[in-house]
């Protein structure tokens, strides 16, 4: 009996500590565990603040609300948050919900509901593949095969140089430049699998190349040449009822 | 007028191709200047102050002549949806939220207008505002589109700088704000009443209706929810007539429609054409056909991926319009075609959106969040052919038991690809079980 216990209790633990080495970064952070487990680096004591530049942000989203609502400023402040300290420790929540005076736990919610909020840290670069149907059917299982292969790295993790992670994420709303991916902010459509390696070249390099397709067109119009739109757009007044 | 006049004048046949004069959104692809310069070259704001001057049931008089359904999936006719928050005020101030939260797999128009002709979209919610007597206007837009939100930030800065919005917008004597609010990756919040939740600060889960937003919305005060495409072409109607609008497409489907063409075909693009233009002439004439001829096409999803499949027979003569589809089992929805072709293992592409609906489930209530993830297991299995074939059966039931069953719609669209799969193609799923166990039969 004495046996078995030991046994099951070691088996548990192995049990937790390969969930946890599959549990990479940025994975368990959009979906993945919902539990907060205090770390060295990420605790409540972890230090964070708001500098002054963005606590005037912090009060300028508070003001878009009206009174007595200033709990609905919990999601842009958060964003804010994560862009100035890069992710979401559990401080930083904790921060939020002291200045919007509200529970910390409904901060929690909403971190944890939200896919874009991320609880763990994620490389310089966060490479987000969208592998939904419509970029499936234009082949994004090859763009996602030449990110792995070129970084090494599976879905999920970060490079060891922490440049860059790799997630898989849902519909991004580019659908007519499949297949795309975005990298921070930036969205890199109508790649080639050679589009996407040059691409991770000139961050290599510190160069963000600049967003938008990389087939040669300029944004959502026919590759094959314009077929709307093709005479130069009507004045102010054009075809106004004549009673206005 | 054109709407006694139907008896004397024959009924219009032949819907599309649309002249580039008829089209709203001039600047669809970006080639013009998208600032405030550029859309008051392009005729945004003119005669604005005239247009709020002729007052609320003027405004909502042209929606309701010009025939306008809702652009963002449901096609609930837009005069009367925004005619429900025409009631005297109770004290509580009523707000417009424009729904930019464009998550839909196949949509992507919104964000055309959004970072192209933002300045439609802003003078839209002006006048749907001052139909609704809105107090403020919040645009909330899907955490991703980081560029497009900073576009639309920046027409927004520009209309308050030049007195367009804000205290006596336009001159009009009507006081108006607009706001822009980021979204963080959930596309539950594109559901109007889990949107609401979101503005306020909470998950988005959805709420239960009744009570409707008209009643009970934003902050506890009356709101309308509107997607972007339906308020941006809400001026230009005002400008040049409801009747104007009505001469597209057919009876009860009626105006232009930003289509979203993408999947197997040649030139994936964004186009904006009639309503009722045959499917057939959408894809030939403005996407470069389907990959590998007509003849090469499997199935299409018409209108993004929560409504279901057409096979190719149908394509052949479908129009695309509410009316149509509905006949043809399906829907317009956000008019996103995903066209497949013959090399597309289509179990798989049904499957992936299933995985799709499974993330993006709230986990509010049972049928979702337990239904779906229950259809993902067995989808992801079809695809292997690793099942049974009572089982498709089974999927058809647990996806009849989600359909209505759920707070919101998300259900429904879940629901309904895997009863458009199985209606369409049950042959292909059974060979496919067949296949599978005549393989294990061999190893064994």
């Amino acid at each position: 009996m004495f046996f078995s216990s030991t046994l099951r209790s070691a088996v548990s633990n192995a049990a937790r500590h390969v969930r946890s080495l599959h549990q990479t970064s940025a994975r368990a952070g959009a979906g993945g565990l919902f539990v907060h487990r205090d770390t060295p680096a990420n605790n409540p004591e972890t230090p964070f603040e708001f500098t002054p530049e963005n606590m005037k942000r912090v009060d300028a989203i508070i003001n878009n609300y009206p009174e007595g609502h200033k709990a609905a400023a919990t999601i842009p402040v958060l964003d804010l948050a994560q862009r100035q300290h890069g992710w979401l420790p559990i401080s930083a929540m904790n921060k939020v919900a002291e200045i919007l005076g509200v529970a910390p736990m409904r901060v929690y919610e909403v971190a944890t509901f939200y896919t874009m909020f991320l609880r763990q840290p994620v490389g310089k670069y966060h490479i987000q593949i969208c592998t939904t149907t419509p970029c499936m059917l234009c082949d994004s299982d090859s763009i996602l095969e030449a990110i792995q292969n070129k970084l090494g790295i599976k879905v999920g993790e970060t490079t060891a140089d922490q440049l860059f992670t790799l997630t898989e994420v849902e519909c991004l709303g580019a659908c007519v430049n499949a297949p795309m991916v975005q990298i921070n902010d930036n969205y890199y459509e109508d790649l080639k699998p050679s589009d996407i390696e040059q691409i991770i070249n000139e961050l290599k390099a510190d160069r963000v190349p600049p967003p938008g397709p990389r087939s040669g067109r300029f944004s959502c119009e026919p590759a094959g040449g314009l077929t709307s739109l093709t005479e130069p757009p009507p004045g102010p007044g054009f075809g106004v009822r004549p009673d206005l | 007028d054109l709407l006694c006049g139907t008896q004397e004048t024959p009924k219009k046949t032949k819907f599309g191709p649309l002249a580039d004069q008829d089209r709203i959104f001039t600047n669809l692809y970006g080639r013009h200047d998208w600032r405030l310069k550029g859309a008051l070259r392009r005729g945004d704001w003119y005669k604005t102050k005239e247009i709020l001057d002729k007052g609320v049931d003027w405004i909502l008089n042209e929606i309701k002549v010009s025939g306008l359904r809702g652009r963002g999936g449901a096609g609930f006719p837009t005069g009367m949806k925004w005619s429900f928050m025409n009631k005297p005020s109770d004290g509580r101030p009523k707000y417009l939220v424009v729904n930019a939260d464009e998550g839909e797999p196949g949509t992507c128009k919104d964000r055309e207008i959004m970072r192209h002709d933002p300045h439609k979209l802003i003078e839209g919610c002006l006048v749907a505002g001052r139909a609704m007597g809105a107090r403020a206007a919040y645009i909330y837009i899907r955490g991703e589109f980081y560029n497009e939100s900073s576009n639309l930030q920046v027409a927004i800065n520009e209309a308050y700088a030049a007195g367009l919005i804000g205290r006596n917008a336009c001159g009009s004597g009507y006081d108006f704000d607009v706001f822009v609010m980021r979204g963080a990756g959930a596309y539950i919040c594109g559901e109007e009443t889990a949107l609401i939740e979101s503005i306020e600060g909470k998950q988005g889960k959805p709420r239960l209706k009744p009570p409707f937003p008209a009643d009970v919305g934003v902050f506890g005060c009356p709101t309308t929810v509107a997607n972007v495409e339906t308020v941006a072409v809400a001026p230009t109607i005002c400008r040049r007539g409801g009747t104007w609008f009505l001469s597209f497409g057919r009876e009860r489907n009626s105006g232009t429609k930003l289509f979203n063409i993408s999947g197997h075909v040649n030139n994936p693009c964004t186009v904006e054409e009639e309503m009722s233009i045959p499917l057939k002439e959408l894809i030939e004439r403005h996407a470069g056909g389907v990959r590998g001829g007509w003849d090469n096409l499997l199935c299409v999803i018409p209108g993004g991926s929560s409504t279901p499949l057409i096979p190719r027979h149908v394509c052949d003569t479908v129009l695309m319009d509410f009316d149509a589809l509905i006949q043809a089992q399906t829907g317009l929805g956000t008019a996103a075609l995903i066209v497949m072709d013959k090399s597309t293992d289509v179990i798989r592409a049904i499957a992936r959106l299933i995985e799709f609906y499974k993330h993006e489930s709230c986990g509010q209530c049972t049928p979702c969040r337990e239904g779906v993830d229950w259809m993902n297991k067995m989808m992801w299995r079809f695809v292997k052919g690793d099942a049974q074939s009572a089982e498709i059966d089974m999927i058809w039931e647990i996806s009849k038991q989600i359909e209505g069953h759920t707070i919101c719609a998300l259900g429904d669209g879940a629901a309904w690809p895997v009863q458009g799969l199985i209606r369409h193609f049950r042959p292909l799923m059974e060979n496919r079980i067949a296949d599978f166990k005549q393989k294990q039969q061999a190893r064994a």
